[in-house]
């Protein structure tokens, strides 16, 4: 094999300039007619034939070329690339958990200071305080919460896909349980945020648990469908017993959270008041911004811990082998309705939180393209990595929110392109090349629990996904 | 045979009036017998007999479709297994089992393995995770125990140093150690191994049957085994129990197992693969337990096939005519004809080979070392048609070949040697066949007597040699299961790095 390569470098380019030429030739067969031609109707109503030659060389020579650049340099190069990546793997594996080791605390750092950063830049930029507090809003809000609350959704799930190897299709059932006992508790009964966020996230893992019953014994294709369907059931339940969630209407004017009985309302009293700043609407947001991340590092910790605990291992023991485990004397009923219990009460406390934040909430927050975007999430980060699930929400709930700002794509493609539309799309393909680039996600390789020696990474060849 | 199970406080586990249906199919069929407490009691049989259903009724992983399975603790508890579920058995019967493909956790790391055993204690200890998420000390020192209680487990089966590496990445025979360690870790006072020695080189095997011995003597531990490998069978279980169809037909010692003449029936009786492969397996295991399976399969065994084909050596001795096609199955049944060999009662057999030799054209090389090596013993190997493909490709080409090169270098090249043999090995020292997987020392000595003494040899085989040497070696379709040619491949080219003879021509 070796000796091919360095053999014949100019046969490579012979055999490159060759499939160029083919793949030219096809173009211009394949577009002739349809794009060298192009039949219009004039002003007469007459049909006329116009010649498109110059379009079609454009066509002919991309293919051509191309095909000529893929041959003869980025194959080769992706071989060598292959071929010395093989060789010094090893010592790049050191180099990278180096960084990676660091890397979560950087993170955590940068997080806790992201919405002073935010306001301080603005000001700077903006020349006034209040300038760039009113201006970070859309950065702590759109940016900040929304990502966060979504990471704190996958951490959440990744319990029950990630460790447990359950594929639940209908996670967002459990956020909806959440965000509706939040909604109505609290515009019923007047309770505090603070006595609903822990009653949310119960009555959302007793749903897991209740969910979980009829599941156990599905593996595979047949647990995801039922949990697609209990997703489903969830929300035509919400839309149709209207008498107590109001249907599609939804639950408006939900109660805000307060810092320990401290509301965020202008006037006497508030926030702003109390500590003589400014009325605005931003400390609402930054104190939001701040609670979903202490939830979501809740989240990760007793993620973290658990998998240190018997019950963590078993979850992943199940997600290998579940006959194996059950010849360990380990009830994986329990275990895995232990799993779906805990995923959906941190959904349960994602739901009230959101609820909190929105002061509304209605079915349609809850679709299933929330589940799968969940999943998606889960997937992209690398199954059972924190760290991996981050960066995939950032990527993805942030690069959605990115979208809505790239006007000046408008520039390149003329006024009536809107880049929203097309960010499904992007989407699509953003996850079909990361999926291709890193099968098993961002961070694919699994720390182990334990060690005896030295703390190794577990590559991803060896771990399972689980199969229902 | 014992035909009723009697109370008895000594037997850990009473199988009693045991049946396993699936749909038509009677797996087991009233099967009796007891593990004796302390003891090893091997559960053999052929293949499909239904000893791995006993053992899935047994850890509750089948309901049986009728009988009692009485699990007696050290404590007098008694439990009935076939009412509990797979995991209570573990947890409270405290039986505990491993798989005939190996089943471990294998993105877990080794370690990982042997603590999600412990799962249950670790469990209690950790309050039901609460007390241990709170950080409570009493969990942190169980957590601690625990990977002591792993370690231990870890110098017994030789694996401390790859504690940190995923069980995927585990050789096969360190798995097969770990997933007994692995249900060692449960606490078990019945451990249940389904074929532990399967796929385990002579070595490995020697060391199993330590570990066995070991786990049995210093916990106290009862075991239950599947084996097919008779030398691990013999050498360390205290009591032996046969199934054939899922019935018993034995039960005993193993001395007086391996004299039963059923128990011979069953083995020697059905295909010819299933004696090649207890040969195979003997041999794996070295010389010294060929004898054990030659023992087995004794005198009665070769009369029985006497009388059943009583023509057969007649007609050997008078035509050369039918006994050529006949080749390659005169080839397998060499383990019979070897029994007859060692088995003084049936001299005859041993008798009768020598002037069947002489008349045989395939050995016609004349030097033979040892004249009574029934390779073309044909009286002892009577019955069953040749396999029709390799029949007259195994006796036609090398044969006529062999003897014009033994003749030509005047040596001890056995007949029906393959076209690239050598009188001797280059620079008089040949290579550690055995080095090669599949390869054991019988299987060398064969190789060597053939003309094959290097890696580059084996390494350089066509078909037709593969077919000549398995009919020399008395198996088929091995040496390309095992990748005989692959490894010797990558041998021949590891010693050649090495300062080593150069190949003399022959390999591609
Ligand atoms: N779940 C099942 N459903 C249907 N038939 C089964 C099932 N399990 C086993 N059998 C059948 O029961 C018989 C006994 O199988 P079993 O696996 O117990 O044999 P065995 O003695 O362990 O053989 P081996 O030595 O090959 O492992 C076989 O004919 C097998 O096909
Ligand atoms: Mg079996």
């Amino acid at each position: 094999m070796a000796d091919v390569q360095t053999s014949n470098p100019e046969s490579n380019f012979a055999k490159a300039v060759k499939e160029g030429l083919v793949a030219a030739a096809l173009a211009l067969g394949l577009f002739l007619l349809i794009v060298g031609f192009r039949t219009d109707q004039n002003i007469r109503n007459e049909l006329v034939l116009n010649q498109r030659w110059g379009l079609l060389a454009i066509f002919v020579l991309v293919a051509g070329i191309g095909r000529f650049l893929l041959t003869a340099y980025v194959t080769p190069w992706n071989a060598a690339r292959a071929l010395s990546k093989r060789t010094v793997a090893a010592k790049e594996a050191k180099e990278q958990s180096a960084f990676r080791k660091s890397f979560p605390k950087i993170g955590l750092a940068l997080l806790f200071v992201y919405p002073f950063l935010v306001i301080g830049t603005l000001a700077l930029y903006n020349g006034s305080m209040m300038g760039g507090l009113q201006g970070s809003l859309k950065y702590v809000d759109n940016f900040g919460i929304q990502i966060l609350i979504y990471v704190m959704l996958a951490w959440g799930l990744n319990i029950v896909i990630g460790l447990a190897g359950l594929l639940d299709l209908g996670y967002v059932a459990f956020y909806a349980v959440g965000a509706y006992s939040y909604a109505l508790l609290s515009s019923h009964f007047g309770l505090s945020f603070w006595l609903l966020l822990p009653m949310a996230g119960i009555f959302a893992a007793l749903w897991g648990i209740v969910l979980g019953f009829p599941v156990l014994r599905l593996r595979g294709d047949y647990l995801a469908i039922v949990t697609l369907a209990f997703g489903e059931i969830i929300r035509l339940v919400l839309i149709n017993w209207t008498v107590v969630t109001k249907g599609t209407f939804g639950i408006s004017g939900i109660a805000k959270a307060t810092l320990f009985g401290i509301p965020f309302t202008p006037g006497p009293g508030g926030f702003a008041n109390l500590l003589g700043l400014p009325n605005s609407g931003v400390y609402y947001k930054i104190f939001l911004y701040y609670l979903i991340l202490l939830l979501a590092l809740l989240t990760a910790w007793v993620t973290i811990r658990l998998r240190r605990m018997p019950i963590g291992r078993a979850w992943e023991a199940l997600r290998e082998d579940e006959i194996a485990c059950r010849s360990l004397g380990i009830n994986t009923t329990t275990t895995k309705l232990t799993a779906f219990a805990t995923g959906a009460m941190f959904g349960g406390f994602a739901g009230s939180f959101f609820a909190a934040r929105q002061g509304f909430v209605s079915p349609e927050s809850f679709v299933f393209l929330e589940s799968a975007i969940i999943l998606a999430i889960v997937v992209l980060g690398g199954m059972g990595s924190l760290v991996g699930i981050a960066i995939a929400a950032a990527v993805m709930i942030g690069g959605t929110e990115l979208l809505r700002e790239l006007e000046f794509l408008k520039h390149i493609f003329g006024n009536d392109f809107t880049p929203e539309l097309y960010r499904m799309l992007l989407f699509g393909l953003a996850m079909i090349v990361v999926m291709v680039w890193k099968p098993r996600g961002f961070v694919g390789n699994r720390e182990p629990s334990a060690f005896l020696h030295k703390r190794k990474l577990v590559s991803s060849e060896f771990t399972k996904e689980g199969h229902g | 045979m014992v035909s009723e199970v009697q109370k008895n406080n000594n037997a850990i586990l009473r199988v009693e009036r045991l049946s396993m249906k699936f749909g038509g199919l009677i797996a087991i069929n009233d099967l009796n017998f007891e593990a004796k407490r302390g003891a090893i009691t091997a559960l053999i049989g052929p293949n499909g007999a239904g000893k791995t259903t006993v053992f899935n009724c047994i850890t509750g992983f089948y309901k049986p479709t009728e009988g009692m399975l009485t699990m007696t603790r050290q404590n007098g508890e008694e439990y009935l297994l076939e009412r509990m579920a797979d995991f209570v058995i573990t947890k409270k019967a405290k039986v505990a089992r491993t798989f005939q493909n190996i089943r471990l956790f294998s993105g877990l790391t080794v370690l990982e393995n042997l603590l999600v055993a412990q799962h249950n204690p670790l469990m209690l200890s950790s309050g039901y995770t609460i007390l241990g998420l709170l950080g409570f000390p009493t969990y942190k020192k169980a957590a601690a125990d625990a990977i002591e209680k792993a370690r231990f487990w870890l110098e017994k089966i030789n694996l401390v140093d790859r504690a940190d590496d995923p069980a995927g990445d585990l050789p096969y025979g360190a798995q097969r150690r770990l997933e007994i360690a692995r249900a060692m870790c449960t606490e078990p006072e019945l451990l249940c191994l389904d074929e532990p020695a399967a796929g385990l080189n002579a070595r490995e095997s020697a060391e199993l049957n330590k570990l066995l011995l070991d786990i049995r003597d210093e916990t106290g531990t009862s075991i239950l085994l599947i084996e097919h490998d008779m030398s691990v069978v013999m050498e360390i279980s205290d009591h032996v129990v046969v199934l054939e169809y899922g019935t018993k037909i034995s039960d005993g010692t193993p001395d007086s197992v391996k004299n039963d003449p059923k128990v011979i029936a069953a083995y020697l009786g059905v295909e010819d693969e299933e004696i090649v492969e207890m040969l195979e397996q003997a041999e794996a295991a070295g010389v010294d337990d060929l004898t054990a399976a030659v023992d087995l399969m004794s005198s009665e065994a070769i009369h029985e096939l006497e009388e059943t084909h009583p023509d057969a050596a007649a007609v050997s001795l008078v035509t050369t005519g039918p006994a050529r096609p006949a080749k390659p199955a005169a080839a397998k049944k060499q383990s019979v004809a070897k029994l007859a060999r060692t088995t003084a009662s049936t001299a005859t057999g041993t008798s009768e080979a020598k002037p069947a030799a002489k008349k045989t054209p395939v050995k016609a090389a004349p030097a033979k070392a040892e004249p009574a090596k029934p390779v073309a013993t044909r009286p002892a190997a009577p019955k069953k048609a040749a396999p029709a493909a390799a029949a007259p490709a195994a006796a036609k080409k090398p044969a006529p070949k062999a003897p014009a090169k033994a003749a030509a270098s005047a040596s001890q090249i056995k007949a029906g040697a393959t076209a690239n043999a050598l009188a001797a090995p280059r620079g008089g020292k040949a290579d550690r066949l055995i080095d090669i997987k599949g390869i054991g020392p019988v299987n060398e000595r064969k190789l060597n007597e053939h003309g094959i003494f290097h890696f580059d040899q084996i390494a350089s085989w066509k078909k037709a040699d593969v077919i000549a040497a398995e009919a020399y070696l008395a198996f088929d379709g091995r040496i390309a299961r095992e990748d005989w040619i692959g490894q010797a491949k990558a041998m021949a080219k590891a010693s050649q790095k090495k300062p080593a003879p150069k190949k003399s021509g022959g390999a591609e």
